[in-house]
């Protein structure tokens, strides 16, 4: 409770130009402070869990940090690891691009076109509740076994936020300045490039992030179906070995690449 | 008054069961200033719509003659927000039906002729409403517009940057050799801004059509040997569409 009115008060006179808002007693804390905290806990919390709680014979056991982070130094100077990122980074990116340039195409379509809107929205409505791994025999009978399948399901679930937000995108352009550009002599063409694609921009924007993360959790998943590489393989790879340390190590990468992803998102496909 | 710049020729439109335009005829001629005037759901946004080549007819033909260019400026001026000032007033250099009279140089120039310049890098939200109308119709005119028709122009704008913007327009018309076709339902801003008015009768015809003589001053308009009959007309019509 105290941390988060701390943080509070850091953002307000961080933010407003005049610092005389409540004075307060106590002096708030650096920004890093209650994250940084949050972090110790939680990794606190886990080691209790594997560690204190639980004795060796005990699977957990091999969950825990001091065993997971040697493991993860294992993996990284194996080369296995990197190996394995770059794997799992490039179907990611395949199955992004895929889906954005899809979810584009379809998205402007429904956007523009109501009797098009009206006809796929009950589609489109029931595919994107199907989860994405429901495909998997369907995209492994369709591609056979290896990247192709992979890249598929991830593109399957990122689809949608794209489609989503592109249509939501089209549908705000403002009709006026449709108008004004069809009145200086603008083609459809031209008023697609000169005014819906920016006027669109950050929704699409909006829309990517958001398939970033949702490309990100199917992806581990989908790398367990008949593939010999990439990160969720490993997980898979490790069990098979009993390697319970090495099992965490890999969903460590996982979370933090992640998490790096995710922020880097941010950053890039910021709207405005 | 020189040739026509554009003709309409029994122009028929409807909305619906509701005719709008039923068999209307319209000279525009070059270098006149040609005022529409009613009240609103007269049709007369239909017919400036028509005469930009916006909306299609049902029946009947406009034509350019002459090969008059037209734009268009509307009631709000529509400038797009991701773009500032300078670049809204290239917008129509990016079309390919402007290429061969569309310029970078006029457009700056018109930038500097309406008082612009000092805001070419501002975005449109930064600016008054006289100053955006301003933009906007420096962004009709920067595709080699000869013809430039308004949609109440100025309708949105408060009383004094009306009529400051009425004054500006009307100068600026005379010193660029412009033909301007404004609707209104403004019946001084019609006898200021005219060399003719025209009066639809708000069943898709006209009411009449009335030369305007010399430019009035602002303070004139009140006691205009015109307004008394216009405004009979405009009356007439309100009796007439409701």
């Amino acid at each position: 409770m105290t941390a988060t009115s701390e943080t509070s008060d850091t953002f307000a006179t961080g933010s407003s130009t005049s610092p005389a808002t409540a004075p307060r007693t106590a002096r708030p804390l650096p920004r890093f402070v209650a994250p940084a905290a949050g972090i110790a806990v939680a990794v606190l919390l886990w080691w209790f869990a594997t560690t204190v709680l639980v004795a060796p014979p005990n699977l957990l056991a091999a969950f825990a940090p001091q065993r997971a982070l040697p493991a993860l130094a294992d993996l990284a100077t194996s080369g296995v690891l990197l190996d394995d990122v770059l794997t799992s980074l490039r179907r990611l990116l395949g199955g992004l691009l895929l889906a954005a340039l899809v979810g584009l195409a379809v998205g402007l379509t429904a956007g523009s076109f109501t009797t098009a809107d009206d006809a796929t929205r009950p589609v489109f409505g029931f595919l994107r509740m199907i989860s994405p791994l429901s495909w998997a025999p369907v995209a492994i009978g369709l591609f056979g076994i290896g990247h192709r399948p992979v890249v598929f399901l991830v593109a399957a679930a990122a689809v949608w936020p794209v489609v989503m937000n592109t249509v939501a995108g089209v549908r705000s352009v403002e009709p006026g300045h449709v108008l004004a550009a069809r009145s200086l002599g603008a083609s459809r063409g031209e008023v697609l490039t000169s005014v819906v694609l920016p006027a669109i921009r950050p929704h699409v924007l909006t829309g990517l992030r958001l398939a970033l993360g949702l490309a990100w959790v199917v992806l581990v998943p989908a790398e367990m179906l008949g593939v010999t590489s990439g990160l969720g393989y490993e997980i898979l790879n490790s069990r098979d070995q009993l390697a319970y340390d090495k099992v965490m190590a890999v969903i460590l990468v996982i979370g933090l690449l992640g998490y790096l992803l995710d922020a880097l998102a941010r950053r890039l496909l910021r709207p405005a | 008054m020189g040739t026509v710049a554009l003709r309409l020729t029994g122009a028929e439109k409807a909305y619906g069961d509701r005719p709008v335009l039923a068999g209307l005829d319209l000279e525009v001629r070059r270098d006149e200033r040609l005022v529409i005037l009613g009240p609103s759901g007269s049709g007369k946004s239909t017919l400036l719509r028509v005469l930009a080549g916006l909306e299609p007819l049902d029946a009947g033909t406009v034509e350019q003659p002459d090969g008059a260019v037209r734009a268009t400026v509307f009631q709000q001026p529509l400038l797009l927000p991701w773009l500032d000032v300078e670049a809204n007033v290239r917008l129509g250099g990016r079309y390919r039906a402007n290429r061969g009279r569309y310029s970078d140089e006029r457009a700056s120039e018109l930038l500097e002729l309406f008082g612009l310049a000092p805001l070419a890098k501002s975005r449109p939200a930064q600016l008054s409403g006289g100053q955006a109308q301003r933009v906007a119709i420096a962004r009709a005119m920067a595709v080699g517009a000869d013809v430039l028709l308004l949609d109440e122009p100025f309708s949105a704008l408060d009383p004094a940057t009306r009529i400051d913007l009425q004054a500006w327009l009307r100068d600026a018309a005379t010193r660029l050799g412009l033909t301007l076709v404004l609707v209104t339902h403004d019946v001084d801003e019609a006898l200021y801004l005219a060399t003719t008015v025209t009066a639809l009768d708000g069943t898709g015809g006209r009411a009449g059509t009335w030369p305007v003589g010399a430019a009035p001053e602002h303070d004139e308009l009140a006691t205009h040997p015109l307004r008394a009959e216009l405004v009979a007309s405009y009356r007439s019509q309100l009796a007439g569409t409701s």
